[in-house]
């Protein structure tokens, strides 16, 4: 454990130290000339992409390496969840320029926080012990509550923040005292050496059980999952779009990875225990969200309920425990992560005029207003769905093909059959682009960057479909599947 | 025989190419749109033409085989190939690619770009479900085509369109979702994605029994079955005209090439085990749907209901094979009706296709689907009247017309399993012929309805075209059937054989 160990995190430090240049540089800023946060920012992302891909240990021929004492770990997974993330981040700054604008919001403190939050996703996804696992996520949360009252004088912001603040203090406080109880019955907070302990002492592990349960319970609100899913719609409608767009992405791909560290890495012998619950989760998401998702005209709600089924998925994924399965929920949440920027990415485009476009009739005939962004709309709402070829597809086939790999036929019949109920409110969306006559005439405008990113987010949802294998097998190589 | 260039990749990719540049073409330029929609159908439909000609009868294998990998990580191949079973299907997908192209001519006046782009582009998939061999392509295929058709009903369709397409997605949705648990567990038993490996494929009868009904949710829907049939009525009746035509000429046969190409080879003992579901199935959507027709006011709607009872005829041909194996050693039957069954699927898309153009023909001038507002009509459109009564009597099972010859051979298949299959099924002629004509009394002949009628023009050249060259292709297939019987006997001959053999595991094995 020498400091050249240090170098393992060199992207964790470099996007810290970005995040305070930042916010040192704001302060010289006169208010016209902060589009250069925005590229300060996106050169962050593409710099740490960069030294993220220097992955030297896989040139070593090593599965993964660990620094600071093992509570750090590169591996594959993180990697690529890291780089995904990234990405993600990158479509989020882009379209939450436009809405901060747009809403006289647009200042340096969306970039800064967003940044933290990041560097809290980074660390979350490489924690190897319960101390990193819990830092991460607290960076994570306290990052995404002040971004949720980010817009100061919206009541409706301030509530969902208050909200989100005691519902996930609450859950943080059940993985602390899960995380405790897992402690004194290991003796140890490194994963790998939980792992371990579990393995040699056998016998009774009440303890270790008990303490599972609240851990899958502060997994579960941060994943946002049946029956601990209140916070979600309130939230998503609440805050701003820019910042739904964040915590809608992002910190999914960290909670996946939260879940990988814990329940496979460090309880991966307790399987049997976990995935019960998972199972008893993961149908009540699907159930729920779908079913609930129905009932929205808002939608911002409904995206947040449809997230609420989508994490559901994710974990049918993991529950099987295989390493197939955990790729399979990799690629899943990968790709809920572009689909869910690309589709809060449109609800800001439509925004105008200082009204967030977040009631479904906003999009009525979208198709005649401007019928490439309906197409890609339709693209995203279509991937979303499951139907083919688009990219959602494969993802739902991954983990249902898992789910009955595990021989839980009734865990896929479940899950297919509420996704042709999903299938409903997403055409809906749909119906209202294409059937429907506009309510409105106004010019549909934008920046150039974000006409691009938005027309590549969307060509996404069918290109990554169509070329679905080497995402596909890069996931599964990542568990060695 | 496998030439050396892709001919169905681009069978499948030229018109969903076409249907990309058609859309660029934009709003603005309809008559460009118009154009360069006939140029791709058009070239598609003679690339088809080739693939007929260089189609080698005598074999049962599949022909212009491409296999390149796809998921490599779940052995997926981007496999094509085509027997007896899929080239007169995929003929019929082009010839109609053609025709609802000039079809739509001067009907579709609104976003003409985005109607023909669609229907292009539904034209590739259907190829591509047609010819695709790996299950997951096959898939993708056969769900993406939904998408087109739910855009084109519910944008260019009737009043309740939207209720219409809506419930043509979720119902067929929910049937192949059903299907796609189906194909993850014969991977899983196999490790392979490939079709013809499944088809050899030993499986336990529990197992093959619910596969059996897996896929019998996907293809009972989409071709339609009784009971489930009643979404079909719904997307008739509010979708365009091209729309309709695709979907009875095209669309339901899917569902018919899906028994052949799955339920019958890989779950054979379910299939035999079960006979007595799909006959019994099949015989009531015969004769109830048949009366169901008879009493119907909307003449789409009517035409909607034809065609499920005329489906009838196509399941129980083919599932007939099971009894008649039971009946006697010679099999001869069983393939009659498997061949009957092709033949009507054939049939019913050039009659059901050109009907529901005559039904457009009318409606574009009166804009009314209603019997009740229609009659004398032959003595304003001698022409239209002459072709739609041809088309009516085909309808009917005339002898000379397609429709005959698919039913008649089925008939007899029937009878040598069962008389009472024989009789039950034998009531199609009445009935057809009632429903048939008897719109055909109200509609065509009779005095003059109402001024409305009084005016109506003859038909142009445009429609003249459209309904003439279909005429011939009913008239072709029901006086000469031999060259389309030919083009699939191998592979009949191979699926019977096929299907006669048990793939249950040997005991203890």
């Amino acid at each position: 454990m020498n400091n050249s160990n240090m170098l393992l995190a060199a992207p964790e430090l470099w996007v810290l130290t970005m995040a305070c240049v930042i916010l040192i540089v704001d302060l010289f800023l006169r208010e016209e000339r902060r589009g250069i946060i925005q590229l300060l920012a996106l050169g962050t992302l593409v710099f740490a992409a960069i030294i993220t891909l220097r992955a030297d240990y896989m040139a070593e021929g090593l599965r993964s390496v660990t620094a600071f004492n093992g509570s750090f770990i590169r591996d594959p997974m993180g990697d690529v969840l890291k780089l995904f993330s990234f990405i993600v981040l990158a479509l989020v700054y882009i379209y939450a320029k436009h809405h901060l604008r747009q809403f006289r919001m647009f200042r340096a403190d969306f970039y800064t926080l967003s940044m933290f939050a990041l560097l809290g996703v980074m660390l979350l996804i490489s924690a190897n012990s319960l101390v990193m696992v819990y830092l991460g996520l607290e960076l994570i949360s306290l990052s995404s509550y002040a971004l949720v009252a980010f817009d100061r004088d919206s009541p409706r912001g301030s509530e969902a923040a208050m909200k989100y603040f005691v519902l996930g203090s609450m859950a943080s406080g059940m993985l602390l005292y899960g995380m405790s109880m897992i402690y004194g019955a290991t003796g140890t907070l490194d994963l790998q050496l939980i792992a371990d302990s579990i393995g040699s002492n056998g016998g009774d592990n009440t303890l270790l059980i008990f303490g599972l349960v609240f851990l899958v319970v502060g997994l579960a609100f941060k994943l946002g999952v049946v029956p601990f899913h209140m916070w979600i719609p309130d939230v998503y409608e609440g805050a701003p779009v820019a910042t739904t767009l964040f915590i809608s992405s992002v910190p999914k791909m960290a909670a996946f990875a939260m879940a990988i560290r814990l329940l496979q890495t460090g309880l991966g012998s307790l399987q049997d225990d976990w995935s019960q619950m998972l199972a008893v989760l993961a149908v009540l998401s699907i159930v729920l969200g779908n079913l609930a998702a129905i009932a929205q005209t808002n939608i911002k709600r409904m995206l947040a309920y449809s997230t609420i089924s989508h994490m559901g998925f994710v974990l049918l994924g993991l529950l099987p425990g295989t390493p197939e399965g955990f790729g399979a929920g990799m690629f899943y949440v990968i790709v809920y992560s572009l689909m869910s920027a690309a589709a809060f990415g449109m609800v800001i485009m439509l925004s105008a005029r200082g009204v967030e476009a977040e009631k479904l009739d906003d999009f009525k005939g979208l198709n005649q207003r401007d019928s490439w962004y309906a197409a890609i709309m339709a693209m995203v709402m279509f991937s979303m769905a499951g139907v083919p070829v688009f990219v959602g597809f494969f993802a739902k086939w991954l983990v249902i093909k898992a789910a009955l790999d595990a021989g839980l036929l009734w865990l896929a019949v479940v899950a297919v059959v509420f996704s042709v109920v999903g299938a409903f409110y997403y055409i809906r969306v749909v119906k209202l682009m294409y059937f429907d006559e506009p309510v409105t005439e106004a010019v549909i405008d934008a920046p150039v960057d974000f006409r691009a990113a938005i027309s590549l987010n969307g060509i996404m949802m069918l290109g990554l479909g169509i070329f679905s294998s080497s995402l596909i097998a890069i996931c599964m190589a990542s568990f060695g599947a | 025989m496998t030439s050396n260039w892709p001919i169905l990749s681009l069978l499948i990719w030229l018109p969903i190419a076409g249907g990309l540049i058609v859309i660029a073409a934009g709003d603005q330029r309809a008559a460009l749109a118009r154009l360069l929609a006939l140029v791709f159908s058009g070239l598609t439909f003679i690339l088809s033409i080739f693939l007929f000609a260089a189609f080698d009868t005598s074999t049962a294998a599949m022909q212009f085989t491409e296999l390149k990998p796809w998921i490599e990580t779940f052995d997926i191949f981007y496999s094509l190939g085509v027997d007896g079973f899929s080239v007169p299907l995929i003929l019929l997908t082009t010839f109609f690619g053609v025709l609802v192209v000039i079809a739509g001519w001067e009907v579709i006046q609104e976003r003409v770009h985005q109607y023909m782009a669609a229907f292009l582009i539904m034209e590739g998939l259907m190829v591509g479900v047609f010819a695709a061999l790996d299950a997951l392509l096959f898939y993708v295929f056969f769900e993406a085509m939904l998408i087109p058709m739910f855009l084109v009903i519910g944008m260019w369709g009737g009043p309740r369109r939207v209720y219409a397409t809506i419930k043509f997605f979720l119902y067929t949705f929910l049937g192949s979702v059903f299907m796609l648990i189906g194909l993850i567990y014969l991977y899983i038993e196999s490790g392979s994605w490939s079709i013809l490996e499944w088809h050899q494929l030993p499986l336990t009868l529990a197992v093959q029994t619910w596969l059996f009904l897996g896929f019998l949710a996907a293809f009972s829907v989409k071709i339609p079955m009784w009971p489930v049939h009643t979404w079909l009525p719904d997307a008739h009746v509010e979708a365009p005209t091209g729309g309709s035509v695709i979907l009875a000429a095209i669309m339901l046969k899917i569902g018919g090439y899906g028994f052949i190409r799955f339920s019958l080879p890989i779950t054979p003992d379910a299939a035999s085990a079960l006979d007595w579901l799909m006959i019994t199935l099949s015989l009531i959507a015969v004769v109830y749907i048949g009366f169901v027709a008879l009493v119907q006011k909307d003449m789409k709607k009517l035409i909607a209901y034809s065609s499920i009872s005329h489906m009838g005829f196509v399941t129980l041909g083919m599932f007939i094979a099971f009894a008649v194996f039971r009946n006697s050693e010679s099999g001869r039957g069983a393939a009659l009706g498997v061949e009957g069954a092709m033949v009507q699927m054939i049939s019913h898309g050039f009659v059901s296709g050109a009907l529901f153009l005559c039904v457009g023909v009318l409606y574009d001038r009166l804009h009314s689907r209603m019997i009740a507002d229609y009659g004398g009509v032959a003595n304003t459109m001698p022409w239209f009247a002459t072709f739609a009564v041809l088309f009516f009597m085909a309808n009917s099972g005339l002898p000379g017309t397609s429709g005959f010859v698919g039913e008649f051979m089925v008939i007899l298949a029937a009878f040598q399993a069962n008389f009472w299959f024989a009789f039950l099924a034998a009531t199609t002629l009445i009935l057809g012929a009632a429903y048939s004509l008897w719109l055909v009394k109200r509609v065509i002949f009779g005095e003059v309805a109402s001024q409305d009628v009084a005016v109506l023009e003859d038909i142009n050249a445009r429609e003249a075209l459209v309904l003439g060259t279909i005429a011939v292709a009913v008239l072709l297939v029901g006086l000469w059937p031999e060259p389309l019987v030919n083009l699939m006997h191998a592979s009949v001959d191979q699926l019977l054989q096929h299907i006669q053999q048990s793939k249950l595991p040997l005991a203890g094995g």
